[in-house]
């Protein structure tokens, strides 16, 4: 769970989007509701709270930050898939309906990218 | 001739079980074939002598708008057949269940005040002392020693900071319970020897730990105020500085609510109590991290800290003691002399490292932690008010958004928490929930004792989506309206009787 990273233009830009990305997928292997969405969320408003920082040497330690926080993301991950539970009430949306289309069928567990 | 008969007797129960099993194997072989088109779940089930345990067997089932949203699924065939009757895949059958397996049936925890989960960064800090970094952190003589030392006392400089604190004055105990424990009968014990300060000064609304620290002092011989508060769960700052006497030792005040969430005036506090000479100690397990605290600026001599309510470990808490002007205790455990000699016993370094990651975590993260949980409080908050006849309970002004204390007029709390068996909630603290007595804290606000019973408290945490609390915001809508419609008072309400009117008669 990343707290504070950077999207800064100019020559990191696509180590830093690499990044973000890499978090954002990371995040969502999360087995827990609760943790998965945090992850997330959390993810995407450091990315945006920190837009806007030029300061190179702070971009490097924005950069190093988040670089710490993917690997913490690896390890708890899959110590969240060892110990699943069983889903909350409120997973699958407030139905658990898939509303695309024919089939009617929600995946049992989220997996691949996504 | 003696020996004919059973051997007859033999012979025919061995056709007689092998006809019958023929049968049953000619039945299951047209089961099979009349039902091929259908799944091979059914015919699993069919086969199974043991019925399947029903998930939701003790739930209340209601129709709210959630049951019916599942209804499709629920009703086999109609969700997956199609109105134009297409076909039918044969896996179809197992997929449906798999799609009502996908919603889950654990419930959303909303009971942030009663524990919160392991925040996972917490966790991968504390992984490395569970396994590999095992020494004993008092340990002087070799390498694991010093390292499990290393790693304390940066986990004591990262609560200290969350307080404002010297990271000496931080003294590690088992939990918020032993910090109070600690401070309130250690204070009263080492100045009440001398014979001179006899009195304790604590509030009604604090938590059992305190009340109950008190009352047992009270048997050693001291005297103890219990402070009323006011109707929204302050204390009155005159009638806290007319119960301080000269012979007070210590003032005993929480930081926030457990139940209603009212942050006190810490400040104001501390000042008086500096002002009076007596000593200050707060119980802030429900603040530290959640709201600033700065023992310096506040004038706290003594501060309980839990770790489990800010996403630590269970089993750790720390009591801050503060040197300068120096607080003096007697401890209550006494032995190694770890700890200032103030909480004897060998640190739990795993627990500890988890402690103080957790607070700095909490630091930084404080100020986004706290716009969400408003947000989500404000949106929960506004959502149960615009029911009619429900309330607040404590100062809307004064209170940490992460604790909503609603109070739902003419629902038994009890059976709202019953219907809610999808949500974990709580009528009040978890020491109390086993009792269906109503909250103490709700009576000292002077609420009726029907409202102290109707009174739901929402946790709101870190981890609280919106989704879930608009899932809430639902059920309980939906299931507050289904409870008053069975209930009579409501009848007479909705008829514009006033209950208070009504003389019941006695049988």
């Amino acid at each position: 769970m990343p707290s504070t990273t950077v999207l800064k233009a100019g020559e990191s830009a696509p180590k830093v989007l690499s990044l973000y990305r890499q978090l954002l997928r990371q995040g969502n292997q999360f087995a827990a509701y609760n943790f998965r969405e945090y992850a997330k969320r959390r993810t995407r408003d450091a990315f945006r709270e920190n837009k806007t920082v030029e300061d190179p040497r702070k971009v490097q330690e924005l950069f190093q930050k988040g670089l710490r926080e993917l690997q913490m993301l690896k390890r708890q991950t899959v110590i969240s898939q060892f110990y699943e539970s069983d889903r909350l009430v409120v997973e699958g949306g407030l139905s658990g309906k898939d509303k695309s289309g024919q089939g009617g069928i929600v995946r049992q567990k989220d997996t691949g990218w996504d | 001739m003696a020996n004919i008969a059973p051997s007859v007797l033999r012979q025919a129960s061995r056709l007689a079980s092998k006809s019958t099993l023929s049968a049953a194997s000619r039945r299951s072989a047209q089961l099979l074939s009349s039902s091929s088109t259908s799944s091979p779940a059914r015919v699993v089930a069919a086969r199974s002598y043991v019925t399947e345990t029903k998930r939701d067997h003790a739930q209340v089932q209601l129709d709210t708008p959630i049951r019916l949203d599942k209804k499709e699924f629920e009703q086999p065939g109609i969700a997956l057949s199609g109105q134009d009757g297409s076909h039918l895949s044969p896996m179809a059958d197992v997929l449906k269940q798999a799609t009502v397996m996908d919603e889950g049936q654990r419930p959303i925890y909303l009971d942030m005040q009663a524990t919160t989960p392991v925040d996972p960064r917490v966790l991968d800090a504390m992984l490395p002392f569970f396994t590999g970094v095992y020494g004993n952190p008092h340990s002087r003589t070799h390498a694991y020693g010093w390292e499990s030392e290393k790693a304390v006392e940066q986990a004591r400089e990262h609560i200290a900071s969350l307080i404002g604190a010297d990271p000496k004055e931080i003294i590690f105990t088992s939990g918020a319970t032993e910090s109070n424990n600690m401070s309130i009968k250690g204070v009263a014990r080492f100045f009440g020897r001398s014979g001179k300060k006899k009195h304790i000064v604590t509030c009604q609304t604090e938590h059992k730990c305190v009340l109950d620290s008190c009352r047992h002092l009270q048997d050693e011989g001291f005297e103890v105020t219990y402070l009323p508060v006011m109707s929204n769960g302050l204390i009155d700052m005159k009638a806290l500085e007319d119960a301080i006497r000269p012979d007070t030792a210590l003032v005993s005040i929480m930081s926030v609510n457990n139940e209603i969430g009212v942050i006190q005036p810490l400040a104001e506090i501390g000042k008086l109590c500096r002002a009076k000479k007596t000593f200050f100690h707060t119980d802030a397990a429900q603040a530290v991290g959640k709201i600033k605290l700065d023992v310096n600026a506040m004038n706290i001599d003594l501060m309980s800290i839990s770790s489990h309510k800010i996403y630590g470990p269970k089993g750790i808490g720390a009591c801050y003691v503060r040197r300068r002007p120096r607080v003096r205790l007697d401890p209550i455990i006494s032995g190694g002399g770890q700890e200032r000699g103030l909480r004897s016993g060998t640190l739990a370094p795993p627990l500890v490292v988890g402690f103080g990651e957790a607070c700095r975590i909490a630091k930084e993260e404080m100020e986004y932690d706290s716009k969400r949980i408003k947000y989500l409080s404000d949106r929960l908050l506004n959502g149960l008010l615009s029911m009619e006849h429900t309330s607040q309970n404590g100062d809307p002004e004064h209170f940490y958004p992460g604790c909503v204390n609603v109070s739902f007029a003419y629902v038994e709390g009890e059976s709202l928490l019953m219907a809610l068996k999808d949500i974990a909630l709580s009528s009040g603290s978890a020491c109390t929930s086993a009792s269906l007595e109503p909250s103490y804290v709700l009576r000292a606000l002077g609420n009726s004792d029907e409202s102290a019973h109707s009174s739901i408290r929402f946790g709101i945490g870190r981890f609280t989506t919106e989704q879930e609390i608009d899932y809430v915001l639902k059920a309980v809508t939906a299931r507050v309206g289904f409870l008053r419609e069975l209930s009579p008072l409501w009848e007479l309400v909705q008829e514009g009787v006033d209950l208070n009117t009504i003389e019941w008669s006695q049988h």
